[in-house]
């Protein structure tokens, strides 16, 4: 993957490797190419069961590889409507699509002004490319 | 960064490891590869094909001299004096308490001269016991001394089904013929020859051992020589399926074959009977270096036992997590755990009370604050056939 494509544009991004896309008043939330690199082959997901709520920057989950456990923060705090359910049979599919069909969960957004601390790609490509 | 930190210490493999895409961890002081293409991926390679790993960062001690055997017997809980040249013996080391001080490899080279492989983390340790421990032995058996030897070597593991076939290509002269006694290829498990003739260099020893429960060899080399031999041994290799491996692949493979690494299911609180290592702790064979408190401890039965656990939850079990009874009440804890890329199962290693070691047995493992049910299913989990 080139390096543009690994944090596209259009998403807000935390300093915990998750990512946001905003879609109309629900935001889906997912963990970053950066971050997917990192943990390597994963081989599960914890995810909160639909009808939680999620706190911003409060561990709302967690993903898994096999050396590590990682904890996922929530970006925004707001009510889970939909989780991921094809992470619990194909949990590869954050290494290969963690853009796309490596999603995790799809919250509805409680506080919209909650987005603004979060980075956008550039500040977060300067994040991550720093700390290598 | 934060503390102190000595600079990491680098195997004469380092220079290789960015060009083969690797990723660098620190490991016992050593900046080691933790993978290349990947941990799974490289874990599948060496069950079905073979895997090329740097196993470097392992020391070498040197035992010598007339009293050399009379100071291993002491410092050891295997045999020794069973060994002849060209076998190699898996032991433990213990305290006078009976808690184990390494897990190592003793290479018999001669009557009078031993090599010892000590875990990276227990070179100093191990070498400082020996001193102490086993001198006098040594001494009334006509002098012995250890050496740390560890510079002078570097270790490469060819491991996995096809790891005979890649070595072949690359052995000279009578060692390529299996038939001939000095060919590796020839040796069975435990097993090593010495001078082997490869590549246009000579392996100082080739031995049929390895960590990963499968077929395979350690190959010990001059420093300078393992860089070159690598590069041979990848293109040779590479036609076979041949992999390089990374110490993430080489834990899950140990995990799944249940073979003990130190620091996790061995540490100076555990003895060798409740990590199920009897068969190498011979207490027939005179004293040693806590054989009396090994005697108790074999007379009245362990008190707890390492267990393989499978979960029947969702839920992988990791180093340190408790083990209860599934009601709530502690009663152990995971010594190491993933989720095993060849057999599709989240499994563990944990030690619990002897009474709930039985195969079958319904525990828990709490994970993040919750009991997920397991239970005690047979070791190794894996086991090639």
């Amino acid at each position: 993957m080139v390096s543009q494509d690994r944090y596209p544009e259009g998403l807000r991004y935390t300093r915990e490797h998750e990512w946001i896309r905003v879609e109309g008043e629900e935001g889906v939330i997912g963990v970053t190419w950066f971050a997917q690199d990192q943990l390597g082959d994963v081989v599960f997901c914890e995810v909160p069961a639909v009808g939680s709520r999620l706190t911003k920057d409060e561990p709302f989950g967690v993903v898994e590889s096999v050396k590590t456990v990682s904890d996922l923060y929530a970006p925004v705090s707001g009510q889970v409507v939909a989780v991921n359910e094809e992470l619990e049979s194909r949990p590869e599919l954050v290494n290969e699509d963690p853009y796309g069909r490596g999603w995790i969960v799809r919250v509805r957004i409680e506080n919209p002004a909650e987005l603004d601390d979060l980075m956008d790609a550039e500040a977060y490509r300067a994040m991550v490319e720093g700390s290598d | 960064m934060d503390g102190h930190t000595d600079p990491l210490k680098r195997t004469p493999l380092f220079p290789l490891y960015e060009r083969y895409g690797a990723r660098i961890v620190d490991f016992a002081g050593w900046a080691m590869p933790v993978q290349f293409s990947g941990i799974v991926e490289e874990h599948h390679a060496v069950r079905q094909r073979a895997g090329l790993f740097d196993v470097s960062h392992m020391g070498e001690i040197e035992v010598r001299g007339p009293g050399a055997l009379a100071a291993l017997q002491y410092a050891v809980t295997n045999d020794i004096a069973r060994l002849s040249p060209g076998r190699v013996a898996y032991t433990l080391m213990c305290r006078e308490h009976g808690g184990i001080v390494d897990d190592l490899l003793v290479y018999c080279l001669a009557e009078d001269h031993y090599l010892l492989i000590p875990n990276a983390a227990n070179i100093d340790k191990d070498f400082e016991f020996i001193r102490s421990h086993a001198a006098s032995a040594g001494a009334r058996a006509g002098g012995a001394e250890a050496v740390d030897v560890s510079d002078q070597y570097a270790v490469l593991a060819l491991q996995g089904p096809r790891a005979a076939a890649v070595l072949a290509k690359v052995l000279e002269g009578e060692a390529a013929d299996p038939q001939h006694p000095s060919s590796p290829l020839g040796l069975r498990p435990f097993r090593f020859v010495t001078g082997v003739p490869l590549a246009g260099r000579r392996a100082r020893i080739i031995s049929r051992t390895g960590y990963t429960g499968e077929d395979g060899f350690e190959i010990y080399l001059d420093p300078g020589d393992a860089p070159p031999l690598w590069e041979a041994l990848m293109e040779a290799g590479t036609p076979e399926g041949l992999v390089p491996a990374g110490l993430g692949a080489r834990d899950t493979l140990r995990f799944e074959a249940c073979l003990p690494l130190y620091g996790n299911e061995l540490t100076e609180e555990t003895n060798p009977f409740e990590a199920g290592l009897d068969r190498f702790v011979k207490l027939d064979k005179g004293p040693f270096s806590g054989s009396e408190a090994l005697q108790r401890v074999a007379a009245a039965g362990p008190a707890r036992r390492l267990v393989g656990l499978e979960m029947l939850d969702r839920a992988i079990p990791r180093p340190g997590y408790t083990v209860t009874d599934g009601q709530g009440n502690a009663i152990g804890h995971v010594t190491s755990g993933t989720h095993a890329p060849t057999l599709g199962r989240s499994l563990a290693l944990a030690y619990v009370p002897a009474a709930a070691a039985a195969e079958g047995t319904r525990l828990a493992v709490v994970v993040r604050g919750a009991e997920r049910a397991a239970r005690v299913v047979p070791t190794p989990f894996y086991r090639r056939t």
